[in-house]
């Protein structure tokens, strides 16, 4: 009994337990509440269903947290990864629109070539603000923040830029062997970003510069240039999501694209279990993160709810999930069940009462 | 500013400190006085009037934001929590409830909700940017969940508020939201300057633990500071709904950002424990003043605002740091 009770708890102790246990109880919810919730089928030579969509839709959220996971692990955070994806959706889409034949594959390959170039120079700025003249990462991604929402707009002249380029929707809607590209682009960009950092030394080196990034200075490690590197891949990433996002409707909209995409992949790197204070990093953690906030939204939607009163779950999630993982809150729990008196401060119950709230 | 050697005169020390506002106060006069020389209506004080009456519910907010950022909080409940206060109060008022009873109603929201966040940010340990981030949220879905729509207001304390004006003969006139913000701006610059609550707010933005070891009372404060910031959001929100007398699901999004970037650019450190309401107010101002000089071309659009502010924030952040604010 008692091994079976160690497993338990090793189980429930596991970073990715709450996660996983979130997830689960949100494709039960839903599969009750709409049985054909879970259904698959093939239509076309295509797979559809809602668990595929689920996956399709993730895909840019997937690849904006995974740079957000790099960079909150050198304890920074790019606040700025919304407008890139504007930015460089508006580049993309207005190179596209301009061009004689928006069918050609390299008039849409010189589009996510200058995009993307566009979005390396915006992460390499981000770089310099934080690692070259030192600004706290918040505030000097703040300025782009800000700034970018009003670069993408001058680059779509304030329009919304539509385009009819069968290679470039592709990128948000084709498909390859039965499932949307998307995915595969973002299971392509994860495998990439876990190689260079699981398989070689700089996962490790990043851990460190976010751990304490003058110590890492002087066990030999180029700190400041590890710092430039994660904010031009967080660019990157969100250029990518970019050209996702601006290609499953066709047209850019540099008000809109990727609002809030910021704030839903740093909760989704939180979700994961990256520590908002640097130093450790878990991809697999964002990825289901980043699965869990699209499953709420696809919910949400399913269950005929506003977009906007969407938001109240994903406060209530947010919470319930920082709140189980954060340390004090354990500490709290566990002495309350083993018997101890409580502590003074009815704090957890006023906590308990703003979830369901 | 103890890095200063002792031998400077206290003249000498003062300037320091007191750069990035005079910094902000010297930007302010050039773009007034280029909007003057540009533009012969600009000279006009009704201006710099209607500076003041479309962005007061700015300056209450920023107000509160001024708190937080000086412990080295963030709040980015802020635009979310006065569009939940000025939506409650529309829904309220035309459920037909007494506009005094509302009005309680409406500014209790902000603190509440605030005093709430401050308590998981202390007890739980849970970083601001998250734990605000999910009042953002939380005010942003209660929104619509009141209505889809927006509501308008149609009773008769709320318009008259909205309407009232108070000037002299030549036609000049501010509203009576200007004034609440006046007053809420001098209440929270005497706090922090003068009162207990108000040191232990620099103090803790200074050093936490050497706070804390001092003994001044860092949970108390901390949520003190958030409470405040609520409040402030709430009463930003009622002054809002003067404004637009309606209440809005979809209005104030994004302004948390105008909000920080007015404090940053009124010369508050990021990292806490340096910074002035003053500061603030001329932040807020300088916003205030590149919309109505942009209002004023005509041929420029409405991003080049963002455009501009973000420089504005560039250059606002690389003068503290060159002038050797502790920056992290």
């Amino acid at each position: 009994m008692s091994d079976a009770g160690n497993r338990f708890r090793t189980l429930l102790g596991h970073r990715l337990f709450w996660p996983v246990a979130v997830l689960v109880v949100m494709l039960a919810a839903n599969t009750v509440y709409r049985p054909g919730f879970l259904s698959v089928e093939v239509n076309n030579g295509h797979l559809y269903g809602t668990p595929i969509d689920i996956l399709r839709l993730s895909a840019p959220l997937i690849l904006v947290a995974l740079g957000m996971t790099l960079v909150i692990s050198t304890g920074g955070i790019d606040l700025s990864v919304g407008s890139v994806c504007a930015i460089s959706g508006a580049i993309a889409c207005l190179y596209i629109s301009r061009a004689p034949d928006q069918d050609n594959l390299v008039t849409v390959l010189t589009a996510l070539a200058m995009a993307l170039g566009a979005a390396l120079a915006l992460g390499a700025w981000n770089g310099v603000l934080v690692s070259v003249i030192g600004i706290q990462p918040i505030i000097a991604t703040l300025i782009l923040m800000v700034a970018g929402r009003g670069l993408a707009q001058l680059v779509a002249e304030g329009q919304i830029i539509t385009i009819n380029s069968g290679p470039y929707r592709a990128i948000g809607l084709g498909h390859l062997l039965t499932l949307p590209l998307a995915i595969f682009i973002a299971l392509a960009a994860a495998l990439l970003v876990a190689a260079f950092t699981r398989r070689t030394a700089l996962g490790m080196i990043v851990e460190s510069v976010g751990g304490n990034r003058e110590a890492s200075r002087l066990a030999g490690i180029r700190s400041g240039r590890v710092v430039f590197l994660v904010y031009v891949v967080s660019a990157a990433c969100a250029a990518i999501a970019g050209f996702m996002m601006t290609a499953n409707v066709s047209s850019a909209d540099g008000n809109n694209t990727g609002l809030w995409v910021e704030l839903d992949a740093i909760l989704a790197v939180v979700i994961g279990g990256t520590s908002l204070a640097g130093g450790r990093f878990y991809l697999g953690g964002t990825i289901l993160g980043a699965l869990i906030i699209q499953t709420l939204t696809t919910t949400v939607y399913a269950m005929n709810i506003s977009p906007q009163t969407a938001l109240l779950f994903k406060a209530v999630v947010v919470i319930a999930v920082c709140l189980i993982q954060a340390p004090a809150f354990r500490a709290k729990f566990r002495r309350r069940r083993s018997g101890t008196p409580p502590p003074p401060q009815s704090s957890p119950q006023r906590q308990k009462e703003q979830v369901p709230a | 500013m103890s890095s200063l050697s002792i031998s400077a005169p206290s003249w000498a020390r003062l300037p320091r400190r007191h750069m990035p506002v005079l910094a902000t106060l010297a930007l302010l006069l050039v773009m007034y006085g280029i909007g003057v020389s540009q533009y012969r209506a600009f000279s006009n004080i009704q201006v710099v009037f209607n500076v003041f009456i479309d962005n007061g519910f700015l300056l209450v907010i920023a107000v509160g934001m001024t708190f937080v950022i000086l412990t080295g909080g963030i709040d980015l409940s802020v635009g979310s929590v006065a569009a939940m206060t000025a939506m409650v109060s529309a829904w309220l008022l035309q459920s037909g409830l007494p506009a005094l009873l509302v009005l309680v109603i409406a500014l209790l929201i902000g603190p509440t909700l605030g005093f709430l966040m401050g308590c998981a940010i202390h007890f739980f340990d849970i970083q601001p940017f998250i734990v605000t981030l999910a009042g953002m949220f939380f005010a942003r879905g209660m929104c619509t969940f009141i209505s889809n729509a927006s509501i308008p207001i149609n009773d008769g304390f709320w318009t008259t508020m909205s309407q009232y004006r108070i000037g002299d003969p030549r036609g000049n006139f501010v509203s009576i939201s200007v004034l609440v913000a006046f007053a809420v701006v001098l209440i929270a610059a005497y706090v922090l300057a003068y009162t207990r609550l108000g040191r232990n707010v620099y103090a803790i933005g200074g050093n936490p633990q050497s706070a804390l070891l001092m003994g001044l009372p860092l949970g108390r404060t901390r949520i003190a500071v958030y409470t405040i910031s609520g409040l402030c959001a709430g009463i930003g929100g009622i002054l809002l709904s003067f404004y637009t007398l309606s209440g809005a699901p979809l209005i104030a999004i994004g302004m948390e950002l105008d909000v920080i970037a007015a404090v940053v650019i009124g010369g508050t450190v990021l990292t806490g424990g340096s910074g002035y309401i003053f500061g603030t107010v001329l932040g807020v101002l300088v916003l205030g003043v590149i919309q109505t000089l942009i209002t004023f071309d005509g041929s420029l659009n409405s991003w080049w605002t963002k455009i501009v502010i973000g420089g504005l924030l560039f250059a606002f952040i690389l003068l503290q740091r060159l002038i050797g604010i502790r920056y992290k």
